[in-house]
């Protein structure tokens, strides 16, 4: 079991702390290790174990249980893309494909550079301008796979920028 | 902002601020009022930018006497979206963009016009319509839920109160419980979630039970895909969904109310915990709120991407920190819900609904709608269809007007196949059912639900056998697992629907199909698997021939199935330019520019129809 970095632990311990007025705050904890740690590994989940006494088991259920959990870390990029019915209905499928044709992984997967992850969404409500796409939360309206291109360039864009 | 310790406090805030809130709808100060939407669908669409530079603007411009910008919620219209609507005139722009801010503030602002190109132009009659009101997409429409959005900035309480917010509940603490319990009972309000159960009746179980710790639950987890009206709501008006909730928390004697809401609506959640954190400081959420005995909290739980969590008894356990995996009933959540106490579960339009009929009278609202289903009922009008959008209409009125009057009829000339209602658990309607009243009642005698009020409208292109699959690959993931009928009957009837989309179906998989479905049906414990093989059965029995054609000839009518069809260039019609060669990502395709025409290879085609979409002349069909 590869042991944890002390700054997690520090994470970690502070967030358990920050609900532990709340009655069974199990879920609470888990999503807000999900967005400021990124991901819920078997080292963290052990660790929430200890902290609160609710048995490791039980927290591995509800990590899996859950879609918006996720035990492997997501890419710097989390495309969404829409598959729910009004999406569906105007062709969100093929804009999935084609993300998947330009990154080169299917969805659920990350990229092997860390950049991208590829998930399928089940509606995010913005039917009224379908097909709709999500990137970390970012709504685009009416996509196109043919846009799909220039989205991801210009996100590569962005992360080189940053990295400068 | 001031507290409000009592109900003279409280009466004198709401006067005062709907004095404000007039005078800025009817121009009485002398200015324009200019309100920008900040739902979901416009703000991806660049109207944040817009409203931070028509506010930039009138700062430059010095026109602070002259106008006034405002963010307000959903206009439900989210196709022609964003949205500048302009009081006193009521002129409403759509699909405003950035660098038309400068045209709105000089020539409407300053010049007082009008400016005719941000108008809707209506499809059929290809005129310009100026006033919201005279657009046909709003004309049968009536706001009891929505009412509040699109009007009120639902980042200010005081706008809230303008708006009449807290009448309700003031009503409300000077009758006892069970005059509030029959006050709802007496409106007819049915659950807005799915089942339509009488909410009156739901409230009088929790509250016949003796017990200090009693929760209120707002089931915010539209799980359904293609239903958006809660999270519309919430975000365009939360105040009015927390007062449905303290008003429900007094009627049951909850001291404590949690709102579960979806983590994919991050704006909607934002604005929740706003309006929670204010009314906090304001002192109406509390102890001893406006200074009687009732005593009412709020707290938000977040889902986290599980459809099933949306069936009541899974919500709890979800909320519980556990699987959301539902539990057996009886008992009810009203009498052992959350931690095990009485608990009532009401959906968000519900709570909405609640906090109008206290406000004014479940007369009023018992005189709208149908003799089974009282008042209202929003819609999120979708799919092959003109005006997609949220659309809140009397329960009564047709799936023709639905569609045709308000949803402007089917894009590109198309032919009108089906409109499915309740999502992946209801089923389809068609032709025969247009001129069916829409009620509860109506809508499951003809084979479908109403459920959250998701209508996806389908044309001559989409394949029955397809949509069915659809629904089915969905309830696949979405299927907890607890119960073997649902968990791998649902599994098993997505097999054969795949085969059959491959085009190597048999007549026998029908049969079976129809078998597997009412297994299902009848086996399983939550509405979840109940409901799984709705769209099947009810695209089985309104298509017979659709399916017969997959499993008999091999053929899908519509031309969905890729299995099953194949692409071919009409050398009569081919102008021999090369560009479907060109855009063929398998080079299937070969002839010689201005020579020979071009032909498909069968054995290399993907059948991505790149070909047919890039060929300007038409020469590439689909058979």
């Amino acid at each position: 079991m590869a042991k944890l970095q002390s700054h997690a632990v520090k994470l970690i311990t502070e967030i358990v702390e920050r609900y532990k007025d709340e009655e069974t705050p199990l879920m609470m904890i888990l999503e807000a290790i999900q967005s400021e740690y990124g991901y819920i590994p078997l080292e963290v989940q052990e660790l929430v174990s200890k902290l609160t006494g609710i048995p490791v088991a039980e927290i591995y259920g509800v990590v899996t249980f859950y879609s918006f959990f996720s035990l492997t870390p997501k890419g710097k990029y989390v495309i969404g893309v829409c598959l729910g019915t009004a999406c569906y209905v105007k062709g969100s499928q093929s804009v999935m494909d084609k993300f998947s044709e330009v990154l080169k992984i299917k969805p659920g997967e990350t990229t092997e550079d860390g950049l991208f992850t590829l998930d399928a969404l089940r509606c995010i409500g913005a039917c009224g301008i379908a097909p709709a796409i999500s990137i970390n939360g970012k709504v685009y309206p009416k996509m196109e796979a043919k846009k799909v291109i220039s989205l991801v360039e210009e996100y590569r864009a962005l992360a080189a920028k940053e990295a400068q | 902002m001031e507290k409000i310790l009592t109900e003279e406090q409280l009466g004198k805030k709401i006067e005062h601020c709907s004095s404000c809130l007039e005078k800025k709808f009817s121009g009485q100060d002398g200015k324009k009022h200019l309100v920008v939407c900040g739902g979901t669908g416009c703000l991806s669409s660049n109207s944040g930018e817009i409203l931070e530079k028509l506010e930039a603007l009138i700062k430059e411009k010095h026109l602070e006497e002259k106008a006034t910008v405002n963010r307000v919620g959903c206009f439900g219209f989210c196709s022609q979206g964003p949205f500048v609507k302009v009081f006193p005139e009521d002129r409403l722009y759509r699909a405003v963009k950035v660098s038309d801010v400068e045209r709105i503030i000089q020539e409407d602002v300053i010049e007082g016009k009008c400016i005719e190109d941000l108008l809707y132009v209506d499809p059929a009659t290809k005129q310009k319509v100026e006033r919201q009101d005279d657009i046909n997409f709003y004309k049968k429409q009536k706001r009891i839920a929505l009412n509040g959005c699109s009007m009120i900035n639902p980042e200010e309480l005081e706008e809230a109160f303008g708006f009449g917010a807290f009448k309700g509940l003031t009503r409300a603490l000077h009758m006892s419980q069970q005059e509030v319990v029959d006050e709802i009972l007496k409106s007819g309000l049915r659950g807005r979630g799915g089942a339509g159960f009488p909410t009156g009746r739901k409230w009088q179980f929790a509250l016949n039970q003796v017990n200090d710790d009693k929760y209120v639950i707002c089931n915010g987890d539209e799980g359904d895909p293609g239903a958006f009206m809660d999270r519309s709501i919430l975000e365009g008006n939360p105040v009015g969904v927390i007062e449905g909730m303290m008003i429900a928390g007094y009627a049951i004697g909850a001291k404590n109310g949690y709102f579960y809401v979806r983590a994919e609506y991050p704006i909607a959640v934002k604005r929740l915990r706003l309006a929670i954190k204010e009314l906090e400081e304001v002192g109406l959420l509390g102890d001893h709120i406006l200074g009687t005995n009732f005593s009412f909290r709020c707290h938000i739980r977040l889902g986290a991407g599980a459809f099933v969590c949306g069936e009541e008894t899974a919500l709890i356990n979800s909320i519980e920190g556990k699987r959301g995996m539902p539990r057996p009933r009886p008992p009810f959540p009203a009498i052992k819900g959350l931690w095990q106490k009485p608990s009532i579960i009401n959906n968000v339009e519900t709570l909405a609904s609640v906090s109008w009929i206290m406000r004014e009278g479940a007369e009023k609202f018992a005189s709208i709608g149908t003799q089974g289903s009282k008042g209202t009922k929003v819609f999120a009008l979708g799919g092959k269809v003109n005006n997609v959008g949220l659309v809140e209409v009397p329960m009564g009125t047709t799936l023709r007007e639905l569609i045709f009057d308000i949803g402007g009829g089917i894009p590109n000339g198309k032919k009108f196949k089906a409109i499915q209602t309740g999502g992946p658990s209801g089923g389809c309607l068609t032709e025969k059912d247009l001129d069916a009243e829409i009620d509860f009642d109506t809508l499951i005698a003809r084979g479908s639900m109403m459920g959250s009020g998701g209508a996806i409208v389908m044309d001559e292109d989409n394949c029955m056998v397809d949509v069915a699959k659809f629904y089915m690959e969905f309830i696949v993931d979405e299927s907890c697992g607890k119960c073997s009928p649902c968990r791998i009957g649902t599994k098993r009837m997505l097999e054969i629907l795949t085969k059959i989309c491959n085009g190597k179906g048999e007549e026998k998989d029908l049969d079976e199909l129809k078998e597997l479905a009412e297994i299902t049906k009848t086996n399983s414990l939550c509405a979840l698997g109940q409901t799984a093989a709705n769209p099947i059965l009810s695209t089985m029995k309104n298509f017979p021939e659709e399916y017969l054609a997959h499993v008999k000839d091999h053929k899908c009518p519509a031309g969905v199935c890729k299995a099953m069809l194949h692409y071919e260039i009409n050398p009569e019609k081919c102008k021999k330019c090369s560009l479907c060669a060109r855009n063929c990502p398998v080079q299937a395709i070969s002839g010689v520019v201005g020579k020979e025409p071009f032909h498909i290879d069968q054995s290399k085609c993907v059948k991505c129809g790149l070909c047919m979409s890039n060929c300007h002349f038409g020469a590439v069909e689909k058979k």
